[in-house]
């Protein structure tokens, strides 16, 4: 059984797993129900300034039978009375010294009012403080929220309001809504914030309802872009996870980083951890199933790092970031082709259509080894798809469409050039930005384009 | 009577399991359809109440290892559970999409689950260090080693003793090996071992140690004898050759299969095959004959189709197989030539008043007489009891079966008993005694607790 206990910026936990701060962390009923089961930690649903929310919230999006692949939702922070809040935010963290309880807070964006909630929250005996500067709707209209998190220079003032009075540690949790984010994510760095958190939500629609026009969710006759989260984002919170991971002014000061969108099962966990997640959170996964998912999560992380012999979660966080590369520096011989099993292959022709009509035409539909016209054949053997390897640009796109396990493999092979990259190629030989250069080179090496 | 005629190959798919293994994705997919229902009704459908949403869910997240343990937390003999359970009656009768889809396959899903973990022999159980006291389970089929395997984890030091050569009971020697071939059972047997049991074969209690003994060298008995023999029918010819009884037939099949297609294309049966009884192991012989190559089988039953002890399952699957049933058939004699079966003489019966069991009562249509033509009998008509080993207990009885309250504990109280030996006809099955194999280990171990505190 691998250790998986964590240490967060000093906070420590039993297992690298918190509940986000949203709906399953909104009282001391649902976290208590939730430490029982095993989880790690619990970000409170954020705290702060009074809001009053609607009625119909979240929108769901259902895709082939898979209902909640993701949910978005128009939802506010906490609407309970901050001293209901407060009490019982004191009541857990006495009951559950082991566990990490984080607590999130927005206030309006005065300095006061943030001295103040820092001073409440710290009051509570609370492990630390997520600054929510992601709320995409209802809060940021307010000022609050991403009207903070999308301008760099706010991110960086409230953050050193906090950080200049917290004596626990201030995590600054980050929006996706921006075009890169590692801008909000240094403007933390600079403010002295002790952690990251990413993502929050994205900005969404998730849905029209064609009955009557009306939007998802509809709230009297009315819809707004709401909160995306759920597996459906997991792989834009994985990007942006390892773009702040890789950040070097985030390396340099060891800035932990707590990952989030998405993770709904083990699997997504170590993908989090390898990118380079310290903490993991996890949001609607838990409104769909329940707090009961905690057993496989940990369960199934422990199992995974026996199988490969690694005693502690540690050993694994951050160990796929250093091979986050430029495009440009690929190496431009590496090649691969596709090869399709015909023992196990089920004559689906996926394959054969999408490379024909969605890639390169490198698929060949044959019978006894000889090529035929899908449209005029009118024979009775099966026709078996077969790959061009010499045309194959090796896209995966086939291996992507195929049903069947390993069915079809990528195989590298031997493109019989010398290794060399973009970076490379246009230092050496800057004229290959000429078409007609390109060409001469492409001759020169053998890159033929099918 | 001769070796089946049939080629090896197609031995090899009459003997194959029924159902086959689930491959990696299709395990996927199936795990995927499983909603993870909140306080799931499968879960109170299986009498050994396997969190079936967790191990599915672990099972759909690749988690395999965590599935096999979820399941067996609950269930030690889960591997045989999986292939024997009538599920359509139990878990997945019980599944919320039965209702406008088609119910998940749990059977298959935690026999997915159960080979992950035999394949690579993983052991994700552990046991407590020993507390000193000695345990005797006599009979290792289903509810002996549960019971064993149970005590074993809470430090016991549990011996089994079992008159057969191989362990596993009714698992190893009555299941039909297109349900449940004997490496699978002898597999489960091997974990039970890991868990510290010690198994002793070819000891017959009663015979090799006395009760008496047993009652003094340990500190606790669990009784999980099953049920014995097939009795005879008690007409005229029962001694002739091409008689035999169905437990014996089915697990000359096991043993053969064990051995190799080879050994089972040998094994003598007729042509004509008359399957006296038309309860579980009537219909499993029957089918074992009719699969092994012979032309004509036929169920002989005293009463009509409705009375029949077999699941509708059953009695769908046999009539697929081709099997012909004589229904209100009594037998009254064995024909014979030569000292070798040529037919069986039965009166019709006809039905009366319902009895006391709901059953209707059967009497014979004067001068019905007829004889069915054929040149093997076999006997299915239940089990004896084991009275002589629950005397020597000195045991309470009910109807035959051993007294046993709520705790499974019998008339002495140094003294358990659960499985078939308690508990008659259609609920005595494999999951029921794995069950009770757990309930007893509880109670002893509480009553064990008691007394030394
Ligand atoms: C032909 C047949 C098919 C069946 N099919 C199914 C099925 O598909 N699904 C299902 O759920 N159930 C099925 N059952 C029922 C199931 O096999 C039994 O309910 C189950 O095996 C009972 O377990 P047990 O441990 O009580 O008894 P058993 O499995 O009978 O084991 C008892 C063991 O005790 C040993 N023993 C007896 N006396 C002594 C002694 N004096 N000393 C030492 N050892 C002794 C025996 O040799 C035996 O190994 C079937 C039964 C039969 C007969
Ligand atoms: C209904 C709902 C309400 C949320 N409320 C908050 C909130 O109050 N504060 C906050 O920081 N994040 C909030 N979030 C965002 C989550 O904490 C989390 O960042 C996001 O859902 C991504 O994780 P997931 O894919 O596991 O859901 C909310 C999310 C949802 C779905
Ligand atoms: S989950 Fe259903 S019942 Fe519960 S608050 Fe939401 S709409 Fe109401």
């Amino acid at each position: 059984m691998a250790d998986l206990s964590t240490t967060f910026a000093g906070i420590k936990s039993p297992n690298p797993f918190w509940l986000a701060s949203a709906p399953p962390t909104n009282s001391a009923y649902q976290i208590n129900k939730a430490f029982e089961q095993g989880w790690g930690g619990a970000v409170w649903k954020t705290i702060g300034a009074p809001v009053l929310n609607v009625s119909s919230r979240y929108g769901g999006y259902e895709y082939k039978g898979n209902k909640l692949v993701a949910i978005n939702n128009v939802e506010l922070i906490s609407d309970r009375p901050l001293e209901v809040n407060l009490r019982e935010i004191r009541e857990v963290k006495k009951l559950w010294s082991g566990r990490a309880v984080i607590v999130s807070a927005m206030v309006e964006s005065k300095p006061e009012a943030w001295h103040d909630v820092v001073m409440k929250i710290e009051d509570t005996g609370a492990d630390g403080i997520e600054l929510n500067y992601g709320c995409p709707h209802g809060m940021s209209e307010r000022g609050m929220g991403a009207a903070v998190g999308q301008v760099p220079e706010y991110c960086t003032m409230i953050t050193e309001w906090v950080t200049s009075v917290a004596s626990i540690p201030v995590i600054v949790k980050l929006t996706p809504n921006v075009t890169d984010i590692t801008k909000p994510a240094l403007a933390a760095v600079q403010a002295k914030a002790d952690a990251l958190s990413l993502i929050n939500t994205i900005n969404s629609i998730i849905g029209v309802d064609l009955d009557n026009f009306q939007l998802k969710p509809n709230v009297g006759g009315k819809g707004s872009h709401g909160g995306y989260a759920g597996p459906a984002v997991k792989p834009v919170a994985l990007h942006m996870l390892s773009a702040v991971a890789q950040e070097e002014a985030v390396q340099r000061v060891g800035l932990p980083i707590s990952g989030m969108g998405g993770i709904q099962t083990w699997r997504d966990a170590a993908e989090f951890l390898l990118l380079g997640a310290t903490s993991l959170q996890v949001c609607t996964a838990v409104m769909h199933y329940g707090f009961r998912i905690i057993e496989d999560l940990t369960e199934g992380l422990s199992n995974w790092l026996d199988e490969k012999g690694i005693k502690s979660v540690g050993e694994i966080i951050g160990a796929s970031v250093p091979r986050v590369s430029d495009f440009g520096d690929f190496d431009l011989s590496y090649k691969v082709v596709a090869r399709i099993d015909p023992e196990t292959c089920t004559n689906c022709n996926l394959c054969y259509i999408a490379c024909d009509e969605g890639a390169h035409q490198c698929i060949d539909l044959t019978v006894d080894g000889h090529k035929i016209d899908p449209a005029s054949y009118a024979g009775s053997v099966k026709p078996i798809p077969v790959v061009r390897e010499d045309d194959c640009v090796g896209c995966n796109l086939c291996s992507l469409v195929c049903p069947v396990d390993s069915c079809i493999t990528m195989l590298e092979v031997d493109s019989g050039r010398d290794s060399i990259t973009w970076k490379e190629l246009t230092s050496q030989k800057p004229e290959v930005l000429n078409w007609d250069e390109m060409e001469k080179y492409r001759r020169e090496v053998g890159i033929k384009i099918h | 009577m001769d070796g089946s005629k049939l080629s090896l190959d197609e031995l090899k798919d009459r003997f194959s399991e029924i159902k086959p293994a689930l491959s990696k994705r299709e395990a996927s997919i199936e795990a995927n359809r499983c909603l993870y229902c909140f306080d799931a009704p499968c879960i109170a459908a299986c009498p050994t109440s396997i969190d079936v949403p967790t191990f599915i869910h672990k099972i759909s997240t690749d988690n395999v290892l965590g599935a096999a343990t979820t399941i067996l937390e609950a269930n030690l003999l889960a591997a045989t559970c999986s292939r024997v359970c009538p599920v359509e009656e139990l878990c997945e009768g019980a599944c919320v999409l039965g209702t406008d889809h088609k119910p998940i396959e749990i059977g298959r899903l935690q026999r997915y689950a159960m080979d992950y973990l035999y394949d690579r022999d993983l052991m994700p159980l552990t046991t407590a260090p020993p507390n000193g006291k000695k345990v005797a389970v006599i009979g290792a089929g289903p509810a002996g080693l549960s019971c064993a395997g149970e005590l074993a984890k809470l430090g016991y030091q549990v011996t089994v003793l079992e008159k057969q050569n191989l362990p596993g009971g009714l698992s190893t020697y009555g299941i039909v090996v297109m349900r449940e071939p004997i490496r699978i059972a002898l597999e489960e047997v091997e974990f039970v071992k890991k868990l510290g049991v010690e198994i002793k074969t070819g000891v017959e209690v009663g015979k090799d140690i006395s009760a008496k003994d047993l009652l003094e060298q340990y500190d606790a008995v669990f009784i999980a004898t099953g049920m014995g023999k097939v009795p005879d029918l008690g007409i005229p010819g029962e001694d002739l050759s091409g008689v035999s009884e169905a437990l014996s037939f089915i697990a000359e099949t096991k043993l053969a299969e064990k051995e190799g297609l080879e050994r089972l294309s040998k094994l003598p049966v007729g042509r004509r095959v008359a399957v006296i009884g038309a309860g579980n192991t009537a219909i499993d012989a029957a089918t074992i004959a009719k699969r092994l190559g012979a032309d004509n089988v036929t169920i002989v039953y005293r009463r009509s189709a409705e009375e029949m002890p077999a699941y509708d399952f059953e009695y769908e699957f046999i009539k697929n197989e081709g099997v012909e049933f004589r229904f209100l058939s009594q037998p009254l004699e064995i024909l014979g030539e030569n000292g070798q079966v040529s037919g069986l003489r039965c009166d019709k019966m006809q039905l009366g008043e319902p009895g006391d069991d709901g059953r209707h009562q059967v009497s014979p249509v004067p001068n019905s007489e007829f004889t069915l033509e054929c040149d093997q009998v076999i006997k299915a008509i239940g089990q004896e009891k084991l009275l002589e080993l629950f005397a020597a207990f000195e045991l309470e009885l009910k109807r035959g079966y051993v007294k046993v309250d709520e705790t499974l504990r019998s008339s002495n109280p140094q003294v358990f008993a659960g499985g078939d030996c308690i508990r008659a006809g259609g609920l005595a099955m494999t999951v029921t005694a794995t069950e009770d194999g757990k309930i007893a280990a509880k109670s002893i171990h509480n009553w064990l607790l008691e007394t030394t505190s």
